[in-house]
């Protein structure tokens, strides 16, 4: 989505004086289970965007057990962080709410943040929806861009609306600081610079265990062996409600084995029956960002758009020269995916083949 | 033990278009519907009240004709509702909707104290997922988001513990009340709303509390309690470069054209 979007109605205003103080773009480190989200990095590399058009630095907040925040100040650092808050306690071992929220808000009411941004995940609302009630300030869900007015140096947070019909410009004006969430997968994965340094300000969290009612009793990991991990795939071929009948599905399938790709779908789809859940492409499914997205008999409803046009290559065959697909496709196929899907199923059966026995 | 249900009433956004020239939403005639994420919300407290004769009271803040979602609530089985209309709440987000809420709730649990709220995981409109963590931060409630699974309840010893849908698993988690649960989608089915339950309902009173009923200060409610502002709304963008369209007489040539281009635009693809 066009992260450069004018703000059209410029709100004449004066930032409170104790606010102005408020310096610095801050990107909440998510972890579990000693694995970072990998969300934290993408949100560090649009981070830095923000902050070098800010002038100011760009910090990874890390709240963790005792011993186990360092590395991930590290990784963070190579991912273009300045610098890292890091808070140890024991309270902080698993993710609980109020622990991380008192951690959180302390380290802001200290500090003093302007921007901070956190990943749209089950971890990431939770936490969200707490810190900016407590701070009592703005918090945008679900941007699909960001980017500074310059003017008054204020977040202009763009996301999906009505249901992902339209799109919104939403801005946090006289508070800070300024929140958004974003959701995995939206904002690319930046560069990792090897070696690259930054400063560790460590923070004590004065919080009892006894004084926390909520307990972490246990927790299940997904068997994820045999399910679909369309977000991080390479290549994605999806099928839409345009090949009119499961059985034509196979031929999504048959291509996609050939390109070992993952198998996606438009959400009629999946509603049919016809794949699982987890393969739905959309606003209200998975955001993916292959290098390869081939979508056959899939109209380019703006729900199914924001999930995937993260894509470095979008393929549409459609057999509607005015399907909405193909204004953002870089390559259009018009024509009958029926035929399309076996035909180039074997043209790129032969071109790898060719390529593999050349290499 | 006392359930709050909070609800919201949203357009059936499988119903919404927008205007193809102004790209403004055509809202004249779009049907509302209770939200679905709140529909199994409300189950799991009805299935509570089913086990354990608990009370359940459905709250919404939103214009008068929000009546009609808190009385499909209460066809359902709801005992009581709540709508929570005034004026001055119009034009709220999150963190003045969670105030609103909150004092609401502050004002029911007064008269009969609440041991636990539910809300839906998210709404399909504003779908922040804000509301519920707002509303349980202003409280003091324990906070229980994603919920998928309720394993045991207890009014007298006041546990609660719940399975929640966490990043790559499921955590379990052992609480007390009061507590707020945002319920995770799929995890019950509402009932069917019976032919006494829709004859109670029409009869029934739905409350109405205003901002005197529920005493919040101004500064905190609608629109200009609300730090965030939508500067704007705009339709999604073509690309400036249109699709390269693939030419050919057959399919089979369409498909060798496509990929030998798409090889050479794209060498690292091999
Ligand atoms: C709140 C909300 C959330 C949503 N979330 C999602 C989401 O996450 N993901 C999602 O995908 N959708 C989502 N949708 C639905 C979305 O609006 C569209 O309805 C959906 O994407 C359309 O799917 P489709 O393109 O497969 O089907 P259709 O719109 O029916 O399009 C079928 C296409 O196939 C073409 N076609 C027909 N026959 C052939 C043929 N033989 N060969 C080639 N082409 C052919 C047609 O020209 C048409 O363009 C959501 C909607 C709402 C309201
Ligand atoms: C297109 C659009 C985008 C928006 N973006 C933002 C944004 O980024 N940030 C922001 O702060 N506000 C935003 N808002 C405003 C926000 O939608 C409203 O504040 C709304 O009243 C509550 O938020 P929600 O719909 O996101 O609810 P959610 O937080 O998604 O709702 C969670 C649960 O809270 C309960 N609940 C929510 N609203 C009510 C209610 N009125 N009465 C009773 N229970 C309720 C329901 O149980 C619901 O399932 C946006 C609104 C729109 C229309």
């Amino acid at each position: 989505m066009s992260n450069d979007a004018p703000v059209k109605k410029k709100r004449k205003f004066e930032l409170d004086p104790r606010l102005a103080a408020y310096k610095g773009v801050w990107v909440f480190i998510e972890h579990e289970r000693g694995q970072v989200h990998p969300v934290s990095w993408e949100l560090l590399g649009e981070g830095r965007k923000l902050a070098d058009m800010l002038g100011v630095e760009l910090a990874g907040v890390v709240l963790a057990a005792p011993g186990e925040g360092q590395p991930f100040c590290q990784e963070a650092f190579a991912y273009g962080a300045d610098l890292c808050y890091l808070m140890e306690s024991p309270v902080l071992k698993d993710y609980r709410n109020d622990p991380f929220t008192r951690g959180m808000t302390e380290l802001v009411n200290t500090y003093q943040p302007e921007v901070l941004l956190l990943g749209a995940t089950t971890q990431g609302r939770d936490l969200a929806g707490s810190v900016a009630t407590t701070l009592a300030t703005g918090l945008t869900a679900d941007c699909t861009g960001l980017t500074i007015d310059l003017d008054n140096r204020s977040l202009a947070a763009t996301r999906p609306t009505f249901g992902g019909s339209l799109l919104c410009t939403i801005v946090t004006l006289n508070y800070r600081p300024q929140m958004a969430t974003v959701r995995p997968r939206v904002m690319g994965m930046p560069e990792r610079q090897e070696g690259r340094e930054g400063r560790i300000i460590e923070h004590p969290l004065a919080m009892a265990e006894e004084s926390i009612i909520t307990k972490v009793l246990d927790y299940i990991p997904d068997d994820t062996r045999d399910k679909p991990q369309l977000p991080f795939a390479d290549i994605i071929v999806s099928g839409g409600k345009g090949l009119a009948k499961p059985e034509n599905f196979q031929l999504v399938w048959d291509l996609a084995r050939v390109l070992g790709a993952e198998v996606g779908a438009s959400r009629p789809v999946v509603q049919a029956g016809w794949v699982e859940l987890d393969r739905q492409v959309g606003q209200s499914g998975k955001t993916v960002r292959p290098k390869l997205y081939i979508a056959a008999g899939i109209s380019g409803a703006i729900q199914h758009r924001v999930g995937m046009e993260g894509a470095d290559c979008i393929v549409a065959i459609n057999n509607d020269p005015n399907a909405p697909i193909f204004d953002f496709a870089h390559y259009g196929i018009v024509g009958d995916a029926l035929q399309l899907l076996p035909a180039l199923t074997e043209a790129f059966r032969q071109k790898l083949a060719t390529a593999r026995r050349a290499g | 033990m006392h359930i709050a249900v909070c609800i919201k009433q949203v357009p059936d956004s499988a119903q919404i278009r927008v205007h193809p020239v102004t790209n403004t939403i055509m809202r004249q005639g779009v049907p509302t519907i209770i939200n679905p994420y709140d529909l199994f919300a409300l189950e799991e407290a009805l299935r509570i009240k089913d086990r354990t004769a608990a009370k359940v009271t459905v709250l919404t803040m939103g214009p008068p004709q929000a009546d009609d979602a808190l009385r499909k609530c209460l066809a359902f089985g709801a005992d009581e509702a709540v709508l929570i209309t005034d004026k001055v709440f119009s034009g709220a987000d999150t963190l003045a909707t969670s105030y609103v809420l909150a004092a609401a709730l502050k004002t029911l649990d007064a008269r009969e104290p609440v041991d636990l709220v539910f809300t839906g995981k998210q709404t399909i409109d504003g779908d922040t997922a804000q509301v519920g963590p707002g509303i349980a931060t202003r409280l003091g409630y324990q906070l229980l988001t994603y919920v998928s699974k309720i394993r045991e309840l207890d009014a007298d010893s006041r546990r609660i513990l719940v399975e929640r849908r966490a990043e790559g698993g499921v955590q379990v988690l052992e609480s007390a009340l009061p507590a707020v649960v945002t319920m995770l989608e799929g995890t019950n089915e509402i009932r069917f709303a019976d032919m006494p339950g829709m004859f109670r309902a029409a009869r029934q009173e739905v409350e109405r509390w205003n901002r005197d009923a529920i005493g919040v200060d101004l500064a905190k409610v609608g629109l200009k309690g609300s730090p965030t502002v939508v500067a704007q709304v705009f339709g999604p963008k073509p690309k400036a470069v249109k699709a390269f369209r693939v030419a050919g007489d057959t399919p089979a040539a369409m498909a060798e054209a496509f990929v030998d281009r798409l090889f050479a635009d794209y060498p690292h693809l091999e």
